[in-house]
């Protein structure tokens, strides 16, 4: 077996593991985790409420 | 509430101002160098010439606005989604130091011709080591954050964050490689065609990892922020970013076709990018559907407005790069402005934009609030950007093809029909154009200064409060 062979199954190899991680992403088995994954960035307030108040030049309108 | 520790704001904040002020500096660099295109007395003294000034500009806009971008969001992000503050802050301040040297270094040397010639990556060996340094610390202080992170998954933005840390490292060691023979000269550690293989290895990944998978962690998370509401499909994400590592890397080649360069290799490069619009695609729809249902916004909100055109650009010249690397369309684009135009169509289309957007909703909560100074002056940075970049990248297109025509013709007695002097001659006009594209694209980068000061001015430092997630819920 030479190189050219090793290199030929290293990207086979690659190419299934992607196929796996692409059935593993629609099974229903990750898509409890998606969603907590997703919400991750609305966790909570970026700057507490009280601090919060019409700050722009134009006031609120765009809030 | 008893006192608690604070998200480490202040790299963030260093960062974020700074990618105001190098974009100004880099894009103020191009538009000089546009200039001398269309009126080439502006060649003024050696170190002002456009051979030294295109470079200078290049490496300014990717790595000093693009990095101070990447750096401010990715250490805004990596606090913010594993509610956890930095790993070792004294690291992240010198990373921000370190790379700031680096820039006025590039700055000087540049122009005084210190140069290794290879593309995006110009910088002489001791820039290159120092590069490295504070690349690794970098490294050390983003993944050390996500080590002790509070939650329990690694939300997507980290994941491409983390790739193109990871990714910009071996790239750079590996293309950097030379072998010093003065202070401020050294030799490729290649020779001949496995040089250029390196090279456009590393420049092409650059764009892959530096310009696209940085900035998609920056979608990933400000696109929901602004828009308020969860990315479209996180399962798609997760798609999004296997695909992307696992074919970015084999795409280089189509800098090379028609060289020396085996024909085997080129259609592999070929090959390549032409899969790479199926994720580059994915990831776009993704970050455009996140607003589905929330569509009125994009009316009202010109944060969202930079975020959604940002996609948008990114979608078409991911589009048209891989259209580039087939062969026979690169035997018209090659060498001629039309790359120039597919580039800005991703730099400034795609990469200022999204960049523009994000540092548009991270400088107020720098300062304890959520909103900038003036909306209106964003909606106007909006427009003037967005005319500029259409301006640039259609008049970029036109006399690509043009150039790409007249030196391909020839006479039924197989001699040129046309001298290359006259290719130029022709391009004049839209050189012009360019050029505009470019002073409203600045004027707009003049226009955010002025509004983030304002935003600023006689405003306190403000670190947002640690909280735990569970506690966190309203």
């Amino acid at each position: 077996m030479d190189i050219n062979d090793v290199r030929s199954i290293l990207t086979l190899m690659g190419f299934l593991c992607f196929l796996g991680i692409c059935a593993w992403a629609y099974s229903g088995h990750a898509k409890r985790g998606f969603e907590e994954a997703a919400r991750l960035p609305f966790t909570e307030d970026d700057v507490p409420a009280d601090r919060v108040a019409g700050q722009s030049k134009e006031g609120k309108a765009n809030g | 509430m008893q006192s608690q520790a604070t998200y480490n704001y202040k790299v963030v904040r260093q960062f974020a101002i700074m990618t105001v002020v190098w974009g100004i500096v880099g894009m103020l660099v191009g538009v000089i160098a546009a200039a001398q295109l269309v009126w080439p007395e502006l060649n003024v003294a050696e170190w002002l010439h456009f051979g030294r000034l295109r470079p200078l500009h290049t490496n300014a806009v990717i790595f000093a606005f693009g990095g101070c971008a990447l750096f401010a969001t990715s250490y805004y992000v990596v606090q913010r989604t594993n509610h956890t503050t930095l790993f070792a802050p004294w690291l992240a301040s010198f990373t921000f130091w370190g790379w700031q040297l680096i820039i006025v270094l590039a700055a000087i040397t540049l122009p005084l011709g210190f140069t290794s010639g290879k593309e995006y990556a110009e910088l002489e060996w001791p820039i290159d080591i120092l590069i490295a340094v504070v690349w690794v610390a970098y490294a050390v202080v983003f993944f050390g954050t996500i080590g002790k992170r509070k939650t329990s998954h690694i939300y997507v933005a980290n994941w491409f964050y983390g790739a193109f840390i990871i990714t910009v490292a071996l790239l750079h060691i590996v293309n950097s490689a030379e072998i010093p023979v003065t202070l401020t000269k050294s030799y490729s550690a290649y020779a001949g065609v496995q040089d250029a293989m390196v090279q456009w290895w590393y420049g092409h990944n650059a764009v892959g990892f530096f310009l696209t998978a940085g900035f998609l962690g920056m979608m990933y998370y400000f696109v929901p922020k602004q828009a308020e509401r969860p990315v479209y499909s996180y399962r798609l994400s997760v798609v999004h970013f296997w695909a992307l590592i696992f074919t970015y890397m084999w795409a280089g080649p189509h800098h090379l076709h028609y060289t020396a360069l085996p024909d085997w290799t080129q259609s592999v490069g070929m090959m390549f990018s032409l899969i790479l619009m199926a994720p580059s695609w994915g990831g776009m729809i993704n970050g455009v559907m996140t607003l589905s249902g929330a569509w009125h916004k994009l009316r009202t909100d010109p944060i969202l407005k930079f975020l959604i055109t940002s996609l948008s650009f990114y979608g078409m010249s991911t589009f048209e790069g891989p259209m580039m690397s087939v062969k026979t369309v690169n035997a018209l684009s090659h060498y001629t402005d039309w790359t120039v135009g597919h580039v800005h169509s991703g730099a400034l289309g795609w990469v200022a934009m999204v960049s523009i957007g994000s540092i548009y909703y991270l400088i107020p909560r720098m300062y304890g609030k959520t909103e900038m100074y003036s909306t209106k002056l964003i909606t106007t940075h909006f427009w003037i950007a967005t005319i500029g970049v259409v301006l640039y990248i259609a008049s970029m297109w036109i006399s690509g093809v043009m150039q790409g025509l007249m030196w391909r013709a020839t006479n039924p007695d197989g001699t040129l029909t046309y001298s290359f002097v006259e290719s130029v001659k022709a391009s004049y006009p839209f050189w012009t154009i360019r050029f505009i594209g470019g002073v409203l694209f600045l004027s707009g980068m003049l226009l955010m200064f002025y509004n983030v000061l304002k935003t600023i001015a006689g405003e306190k430092a403000y670190n947002a409060p640690v909280l735990a997630p569970q506690a966190a819920h309203a």
